[in-house]
């Protein structure tokens, strides 16, 4: 049985662990037998949470970050990423398009792109303690 | 990370390569804007043939490409994407700034 079969990785944040993260969720989502563009999907949103991780949670200074997915009814794909990290002052202002407080090298596109890929995307967050993102996504059974 | 580039009258072609995270973005982003800033093309096209993934950091590499273009009045174009790259451009409406081709299948 794939329905609640689960994972669990927890990894420094150094930048080279964004492939890896996205790869492991990839490989782990195999088994519920995705199209590529789910798994491009999947990938992208993980990266993006990943990122988020690495370049605001723990800025200049190594972190923790705890990924966990989890296969739930009706072949939905369920992930949480935390860190305890700066957290996030105001997340609605946070999660806006184009909002950044990165430089020239961020775009501020990383919620928006996790909302548009996956089905359901949650930000919880608590300043100077951390944050977590839980997202969705719902896979199409193909026949 | 090692990009070719060839040049053909006004036009630069930068050919990217792999998997275009946070990880490598800041390299990308000096490459080509050393590249533009040597060859001051009035075309520059970023081939993404052999791109295979790009997340946000691909966006603001593009962004980056795009205000070195404009600095010198060039255009710029992006070719050959496969269809995670163009899924993440087209999301975040980078499709409205750049012209973007995907890659012949
Ligand atoms: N895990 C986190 N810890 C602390 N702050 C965060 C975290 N994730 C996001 N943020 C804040 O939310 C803002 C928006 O995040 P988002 O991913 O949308 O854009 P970005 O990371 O700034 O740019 P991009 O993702 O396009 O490179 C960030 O600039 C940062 O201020
Ligand atoms: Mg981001």
């Amino acid at each position: 049985m794939k329905f609640g079969n689960y994972m669990i990785l927890e990894f420094p944040s150094k930048s080279c662990n964004e492939s890896f993260a996205r790869s492991a969720v990839a490989c782990f989502a195999a088994q519920m037998d995705p199209t590529l563009e789910e798994l491009g999907d999947i990938r992208t949103a993980v990266s993006e949470a990943v990122t988020n991780c690495i370049v605001h949670a723990y800025p200049n200074k190594l972190g923790t970050i705890i990924l966990r997915c989890r296969i739930l009814k009706d072949n939905v794909l369920d992930i949480v990423i935390k860190d305890k990290g700066v957290g996030i002052p105001d997340v609605e202002k946070a999660r806006r398009p184009s909002f950044t407080t990165g430089g020239t090298d961020r775009s501020g596109m990383g919620f928006t792109i996790m909302e548009s890929f996956m089905t359901t995307l949650e930000v919880t967050s608590i300043d100077g303690k951390g944050t977590a993102v839980h997202m969705r996504r719902k896979l199409q059974r193909r026949t | 990370m090692n990009f070719t580039s060839f040049q053909e009258g006004d036009k630069l072609t930068i050919a990217l390569t792999g998997e275009i995270d946070h990880h490598c973005a800041k390299t990308y982003i000096r490459i080509i804007a050393a590249k533009i800033e040597t060859y001051m093309p009035e075309t520059c096209v970023l081939d993404f043939r052999d791109v295979t993934f790009v997340d946000s950091s691909g966006i603001a590499v593009v962004i980056n490409a795009l205000r070195s273009m404009s600095q010198i009045e060039g255009k710029l174009l992006l070719t050959g994407l496969s269809p995670q790259p163009m899924r993440v451009f087209r999301a975040s409406g980078l499709d409205k700034l750049v012209e973007l081709r995907e890659a012949v299948s």
